[in-house]
């Protein structure tokens, strides 16, 4: 007598396929192919145990609030109410505030200066730690502009092969995450929101299509020109670069 | 009374936010749970409930309005889990080893963060049986993931997969035999 071999095992198990009948047949009348079945179905029955982690009880609302605004001017009401009423405005409203935040580093940073030479040293791992990662920061930041540069750049009217673009995109956005939640931790609330931005046009980059057609190019331009999103790219990398080439040399000093 | 999936499309194909978050809310947790079956990571099956729903909404008139929402979502939330390990597969193959003795902000990749995930498995059974999940391919877990968790039929999974569905059925045949390698001495030891 033939026994069942293992893929009959699986497709009877899940119910595919058109050979239920004779397989049960066969099971009722052979000790060995039941024992083997019985095994098949404890170790599936095992991995049906595997746990899924809880999510919080609003969880539902958590993904709607992070959701809303990369829904684009239809759904976030914060879009809603901003682009079509400030327009070109808000820009100028954002420089200031961007201006505002490098002028705030800058007193920071003179104020941080002057702090005695042993506070200095004790906190020299922090400095460490806070140029690697604004070295990786605008590293992730200046790829990031790259990216959109050349999405916003390519040919109007004519469709467009963005493998590349998608394929950087999808390694920046990881890079992203975990710089923006560093970012958060330490709270650098600049950075952190600016990648916090950056991360959902990425992520529609990454998923998007492998070509373009004219149509949806020039979306994708909308949607990376109206979130203003290079812009803030832009200034908060050249900030970030700014605090790299400063922390530097004080990084030289002491190790020697 | 309570919307149905597709008046809420139809109402969120004509511009109501408000409907589809209702779709939002109601297919959220599903998906999350299908997310961190594909991919492992709670933080990345975070990431791939965002941008399914994000996809949905941009493909909202693609949807065949005969065919049932949340079978579209999965196969979406499917696709964008492959993406993301295939991201994740990617990153890895091009990670460099950081410098001895820097602090490494790289460490906290999702790559490397498994530990969080795992710690909050709640038996040895669930560690046993994540470690098997991550020991196949992607292809095999995600046939399997959509097969045995979600009641997916064969040819679906095909169409997902972009495979033939004899090709779908064999990355699960290999899923099963190599979790029954894997899982077998647990299962004996323990009957």
């Amino acid at each position: 007598m033939n026994h069942l071999t293992e893929e009959q095992f699986v497709l009877y198990y899940y119910g595919e396929g058109d050979g239920s009948t004779p397989v049960r047949e066969h099971l009722d009348g052979c000790e060995a192919c039941r024992a083997e079945y019985a095994n098949l179905q404890r170790v599936l029955n095992v991995v049906d145990s595997a746990p899924v982690p809880d999510r919080p009880v609003n969880y539902e609302a958590q993904v709607w609030r992070r959701l809303s605004p990369a829904l684009g001017g239809r759904t976030g009401a914060w879009a809603r109410l901003s682009w079509p009423l400030l327009g070109p405005a808000w820009h100028w409203a954002m420089a200031a505030a961007v201006a505002a935040l490098v002028v705030g580093a800058f007193w920071v940073g003179r104020y941080y200066s002057k702090a005695p030479q042993n506070s200095q040293l004790a906190s020299a791992p922090g400095q460490v730690r806070e140029r690697i990662l604004l070295v990786a920061v605008g590293d992730n930041l200046e790829r990031s502009q790259m990216v959109l540069l050349e999405l916003v750049n390519a040919q109007p009217g004519e469709s467009l092969d963005v493998t590349s673009e998608r394929e950087r995109a999808g390694d920046l956005v990881a890079e992203n995450r975990l710089y923006r939640q560093t970012a958060a931790r330490t709270g650098d609330t600049r950075v952190a929101s600016v990648l916090d931005d950056l991360e959902p046009v990425l992520l529609e980059i990454a998923h998007g299509p492998a070509r373009l057609s004219p149509e949806e190019m020039e979306k994708l331009r909308r949607r990376i020109e109206g979130d203003g999103i290079l812009f803030k790219v832009r200034v908060v990398g050249s900030t970030v670069r700014h605090r790299e080439e400063k922390a530097a040399p004080d990084a030289g000093r002491k190790s020697l | 009374m309570e919307m149905s999936d597709s008046v809420a499309v139809a109402q969120a194909r004509a511009g109501d936010s408000g409907a589809f978050r209702v779709l939002v809310e109601r297919h959220s947790r599903n998906l999350f749970r299908l997310a961190y079956r594909m991919t492992g990571h709670q933080e990345d099956a975070d990431d791939v409930v965002q941008e399914t729903f994000l996809r949905a909404y941009r493909q909202l008139e693609k949807f065949d309005d005969r065919a049932s929402f949340g079978t579209w979502l999965y196969r979406i939330a499917a696709n964008c889990s492959l993406d993301l390990i295939r991201a994740r597969k990617r990153r890895s193959e091009r990670q460099e080893v950081p410098e001895e003795g820097a602090p490494d902000p790289v460490q906290l990749l999702p790559d490397s963060a498994p530990q969080p995930d795992r710690l909050a498995m709640s038996s040895e059974v669930g560690r046993k049986v994540a470690d098997a999940l991550n020991e196949l391919s992607e292809v095999e877990r995600t046939a399997f993931v959509l097969r045995h968790y979600e009641g997916m039929c064969i040819e679906d999974i095909g169409r997902t997969l972009g495979v033939q569905p004899n090709a779908a059925k064999h990355s699960i045949f290999r899923a099963v035999q190599k979790l029954r390698r894997a899982l077998e001495p647990l299962v004996s030891s323990a009957s």
